[in-house]
């Protein structure tokens, strides 16, 4: 079908429809990355999740490509050499050992983190596979010190539900190891700090079905909750990160690496989409203006001595430092440079990345071109340039400066772009940018990235060890939503309930101690953020002293009110002991109390007077805390004459 | 072809249901079950692995089991094979460059790997060299010859004879350097023997091999390649040297001479040192940095010894606290004909030994002594029990290592019974087995944690 990318002009982002992403196609998958809570790492035993930008040693190495399988360097493998980056490795001995700096081959894979994989497989309804085969992943960024990931398919299939009994499918969970932190990446030094390599995490990877970028965000927090609600992933920060992949009808599909927070991916998701189909109609520009894969043209000189005494402060700056200026020129390409892309991003944009990633001139600007509208450069000096470089009206010129090498390197990346323009989106690795667009990261790698890891043996999943799994395993999510609705729990609370570790003792305290929903989910959720405000850690209470606790309650030994103060006094004694509970109110002391009560309130000066009934029950619950029930006393109050 | 290439790997009831639906491996298929469908290629099976599963390699990459009582059916689409072999390129000669010989013994310097088994194909004849690491070719006019396929371990006297033959006719050719490509675990054996096999050369034997398989990218291979060989193309060392990392970071190369090296971790980068002694000297893409002047220099003259003998009745018994006589009496009796002891200290073993190494000098078995604290001397005149072990006619090999004295004594033998002869071969220093003197830099082995230490380690170049 022939596609007439000039029949639809993208919208500013609030005003995209359902219709419009469904007119260009949009699709979009997630690969949603999460760390898991083990006590230790993956492959070795350093202890998991302690992390420190301190280190105690420095380790320099450099990725050399493998060939591929038609003994030629992938596009990856080609790009990480052109850059030859020194890559540095900080090292703190408490959180890193000889495994991580591939000084020690891998250890078996840490059991509890498979069987956490397994389980949240089961709770999609996932195939979980017989036996887990341990695979290589090749990564030339230095992310990883061994230049591979170790990740191993844990399931295959699944799904979620989503939305009018839609249901979203998986196509598969993985089980690997994490990379490295980058701490900084300035010209051919790139370092890592190595605290977070080879914390287990799995990634859960959708089918590209859905079809709007709030649909993306929608199902990524589905994906969230379900891992939380278990109990047995890691939260905060960097715990969970999610790759998302978008294509548009004649695109490419493009994967957006290290998103760092749901809320960004409409407007990323959207940027994507906008960027696919603003570069299909770039190569349907070049089309009309007769330049193909076939006749794009392009040159590029050096042009130093001409820029000696250039009024550009970044490019005489360079020259001054004894750097090499080089002029591209690109025939036909006149104003296409700043031809839009994404939101307030354009062409010049593209070409500005590779050479910043591949060339490694990241001071920005690191190219000038002479469709810019700015005054940067002199026309004066674009006129000697256009001369020497035998420009015509109809061409563009880009400057790009650096040492010998890199200057060099820059050149023929920008001709490289250039020229991929004509062939429409160039297949690409792609990095989440706060603003909501995205920038270049890294080509994308070819399929011949993944081969087995000789080091381990598989791992049989036996019967014995699925079914244990699948015996003790809790509800899904959604699910426990479903339930907690059923029992007329608000949205709110169900939610909090579901994500909380507290879903298995709620249950106990409805079907066994059979106190109600609502009460129970008080007691588990709401209260223990009273609790919180008053510095006290409900979590300390084991789930057999809240259920002592609730059981007194529904025996009638306990109030209402005394089931939270015998929590707040068990939580500040460290345990709950029955000593701690309150004795109920005899008919005596309550006279006594309202009595004193009444005093009080004679000598306080009260200005509002409907608040008068509200402060004097507030004297005597002071001393009735959790002895007797607050309806009982509201009543009593009422009938006396205040 | 074979029935056992057919299902290549597979046994049992994965076999027998492979067989079933005619599906051998390489078969792109899709594998139905009760509960799912995969859709991937068929893979050989290691052998061993449990009869009970087939590997699948799925669309994405990854390699999957399924249990083979679980399948329902597979429906074959086609057959996808694939023959893996090396790029060739054809490697450049630049006349005026030195001409270096690489010999292959087995170990994988380079390599590259069939990305469906992992299975690892060793890169060798220059062109495949050349594909995988270009940077040689501004080095020298490589070639290569391959002498054995052999994992380190199976090297032995008849690869080692055949090794130093080998070097030798090369250097009569006229090389300027050779290279020995070997596996990493014994070639500080290998190392030893050849030092004492080839003597006199005129021109740089480098050993080189690496701790991380080439086909990763954080591979040590490339660049212990690219030291070894300028190393023989341009050094004037004339030694049989080892050359592998110096620390763990990509920084610079050792040379170790080859009768003070040895191997001391069981995976680290920077696993080779030298005992005793410091090395030869440093090397990187650059430069060759000489840490010392007393080595061999290179010549033009082709005037070198080759003593290839070896007779492999030794043995190394490393003592151990309440070692019985019978350890010894058994080697005797299966007709040794000399023992390395590595004794604790100075050089001990216990006082029940005695008899039956009484009994081993009477039935002509010559016993040696070294030390398995590897650093330092064997000094039996300082204790009595070492008195009494002379005494019994254990002769003390001063700084020679364990390793070193075994395969020394191998070829002392191989050249003569005499016994007398021997110990003057043994006592005799060829190539730096044993030194006159311990510089205190000799044994240098850092202790972690301690504030100076960990100061010296907190930045790279280490
Ligand atoms: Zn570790």
């Amino acid at each position: 079908m022939e596609i007439n990318y000039f029949d639809f002009d993208f919208k500013p982002f609030e005003e995209m429809t359902r219709e419009d992403y469904e007119k260009i196609g949009f699709k979009s998958g997630l690969e949603v990355h999460q760390q898991l809570l083990t006590e230790r790492k993956l492959f070795c035993r350093c202890p998991a999740g302690h992390y420190s930008d301190e280190y105690n040693a420095e380790i320099l190495r450099h990725m050399r490509p493998t060939l591929s399988e038609l003994g030629e360097y992938d596009g990856t493998a080609l790009m990480e050499f052109k850059t030859k980056k020194e890559i540095i490795y900080r090292i703190n001995y408490d959180t890193v050992c000889t495994y991580e700096m591939d000084d020690t081959p891998p250890f078996m894979m840490n059991e509890q983190a498979l069987d956490i994989a397994i389980e949240i497989s089961m709770l999609y309804g996932a195939n979980i596979v017989d036996e887990v085969h341990i695979a290589r992943k090749q990564y030339l960024d230095g992310s990883i010190p061994t230049g591979f990931q170790r990740t191993a398919i844990v399931s295959v299939g699944g799904s979620l539900p989503y939305k009018n009994n839609r249901r979203i499918n998986l196509i598969q969970m993985s089980i690997e190891e994490d990379s490295c932190r980058e701490v900084s990446d300035i010209g051919h030094k790139r370092v890592y700090i190595t605290d977070r390599l080879g914390m287990p995490l799995i990634e859960t990877v959708t089918e590209p079905e859905m079809k709007t970028p709030q649909e993306v965000a929608d199902v990524n927090r589905i994906i969230s909750k379900t891992v939380k609600s278990t109990g047995k992933v890691r939260t905060g920060i960097g715990a969970a990160r999610e790759d998302v992949n978008v294509s548009v009808t004649g695109g490419t599909r493009i994967e957006i690496k290290g998103v760092p927070r749901i809320e960004l991916i409409p407007k990323l998701t959207y940027n994507e989409a906008m960027r696919q189909w603003n570069l299909l109609r770039l190569r349907e520009e070049l089309k009309n203006r007769g330049i193909t894969e076939n006749t794009f043209s392009a040159k590029y000189d050096d042009v130093t001595k001409l820029m000696k005494k250039s009024r550009f402060q970044p490019i005489s700056d360079a020259v001054a430092n004894g750097w090499k200026v080089k002029c591209v020129l690109l025939r036909g390409f006149k104003d296409l440079l700043r031809w839009k892309t994404q939101t307030d991003t354009f062409f010049s944009r593209e070409i500005s990345d590779r050479v910043r990633v591949i060339a490694c001139l990241n001071v920005l600007p690191n190219i000038v071109h002479s469709d810019s509208m700015s005054e940067s450069m002199p026309s004066s000096e674009w006129s000697i340039l256009r001369k020497f470089m035998g420009a015509s009206e109809n061409d563009t010129m880009v400057l790009v400066w650096g040492d010998d090498q890199d200057s060099e390197t820059g050149a023929k990346e920008i001709i490289i772009r250039a020229k991929e323009a004509t062939i429409g989106v160039p297949s690409e690795t792609r990095q989440a940018l706060d603003d909501g667009t995205n920038g270049f990261e890294r080509i994308l790698p070819g399929p011949e990235r993944m081969y087995p890891d000789t080091d381990l043996p598989p791992i049989v999943i036996t019967e014995e060890r699925f079914n244990k799994i699948k015996n003790n395993i809790s509800k899904p999510f959604w699910d426990k939503l479903t339930y907690y609705n059923s029992l007329n729990l608000n949205e709110k609370i169900s939610e909090e309930l579901a994500l909380s570790k507290y879903t298995n003792t709620f249950e106990i305290l409805v079907n066994k101690v059979k106190i109600t929903p609502n009460f129970a989910a008080f007691i588990l959720i709401e209260f223990p953020k009273r609790l919180k405000k008053e510095g006290l850690d409900f979590s300390l209470l084991s789930e057999q002293e809240i259920i002592a606790i609730c059981t007194l309650y529904k025996s009638g030994k306990l109030i209402r009110e005394g089931v939270l103060e015998i929590i707040r006094a068990s939580i500040s004694n460290g345990k709950y002991t029955e000593d701690l509970i309150p004795v109920s109110c005899s008919e005596d002391e309550l006279t006594n109390r309202l009595k004193e009560a009444k005093e009080q309130l004679k000598s306080t000066k009260i200005i509002n007077l409907t608040a008068k009934e509200k402060i004097f029950m507030g004297l005597i619950m002071k001393n009735l805390r959790g002895r007797i029930s607050g309806k009982e006393l509201h009543g009593i109050v009422k009938e006396i004459k205040l | 072809m074979e029935e056992k290439e057919l299902y290549k790997g597979y046994r049992g009831k994965a076999l027998e249901l492979l067989k079933s639906f005619n599906a051998l491996v390489w078969s792109d298929v899709e594998v139905k079950t009760a509960t799912s469908n995969f859709i991937g290629i068929i893979l050989p099976r290691s052998e061993q692995a449990d009869p009970n599963h087939i590997v699948l390699k799925m669309r994405t990459g990854y390699n999957i089991g399924i249990r083979a009582d679980k399948i329902k059916e597979i429906t074959i689409f086609g057959h996808k094979e694939a023959h893996y072999k090396i790029p060739e390129k054809e490697f450049p000669y630049t006349s005026g460059m030195p001409r270096v010989m690489l010999f292959g013994t087995g170990g994988t310097i380079a390599s590259r790997l069939d990305y469906r088994t992992g299975a690892v194909i060793p890169a060798f004849s220059p062109g495949e060299l050349y594909g995988s690491v270009p940077e040689l070719a501004d080095i020298c006019n490589l070639e290569t010859e391959k002498l054995y396929g052999v994992f380190s371990e199976n090297m032995g006297p008849e690869q080692w004879i055949g090794t130093a033959k080998a070097i030798a006719r090369e250097i009569e050719k006229g090389v300027d350097g050779i290279v020995i490509g070997h596996g990493t675990d014994t070639m500080h054996h290998t190392a030893a023997i050849l030092s004492f096999m080839i003597q006199n050369s005129p021109v740089p034997i480098v050993m080189v091999g690496s701790q991380r398989s080439s086909d990763r990218p954080s591979s040590d291979a490339a660049l212990n390649l690219i030291h070894s060989v300028k190393t023989a193309a341009e050094s004037d060392i004339a030694e049989v040297m080892v050359c592998m990392f110096g620390p763990t970071s990509d920084v610079y190369g050792l040379l170790h001479r080859g009768t003070r090296v040895r191997k001391m971790h069981s995976s680290y980068r920077s696993t080779f040192r030298t005992i005793g002694d410091i090395p030869i000297a440093m090397v990187n893409k650059n430069m060759i940095k000489p840490l010392r002047n007393d080595y061999k220099k290179r010549r033009n003259d082709r005037t070198f010894k080759l003593l290839p003998y070896f007779d492999d009745r030794v043995s190394i018994v490393y003592y151990y606290p309440n070692m019985k006589a019978d350890i010894i009496d058994t080697l005797v009796d299966s007709g040794y004909k000399g023992i390395i002891i590595a004794g604790t200290g100075l050089g001990h073993v216990n006082k029940p030994l005695y008899p039956a190494l009484k009994r081993a000098k009477e039935l002509d078995v010559a016993v040696y002594m070294t030390v398995q604290t590897l650093w330092g001397y064997a000094q039996m005149y300082v204790y009595d029990t070492g008195r009494d072990l002379m005494e019994l006619g254990v002769i003390p090999l001063a700084n020679m290592l364990p390793e070193v004295a075994y395969v020394k004594l191998g070829w002392a033998l191989g050249q003569t019974q005499d016994l007398n002869e021997v110990k003057n071969i043994m006592l005799t220093t060829y190539a730096g087995e044993m030194t006159l003197r311990e510089p205190s830099n000799g044994y240098l082995i850092f202790q972690g944690g301690i504030p100076e230490v960990e100061e010296f380690i907190s930045t790279i170049k280490k």
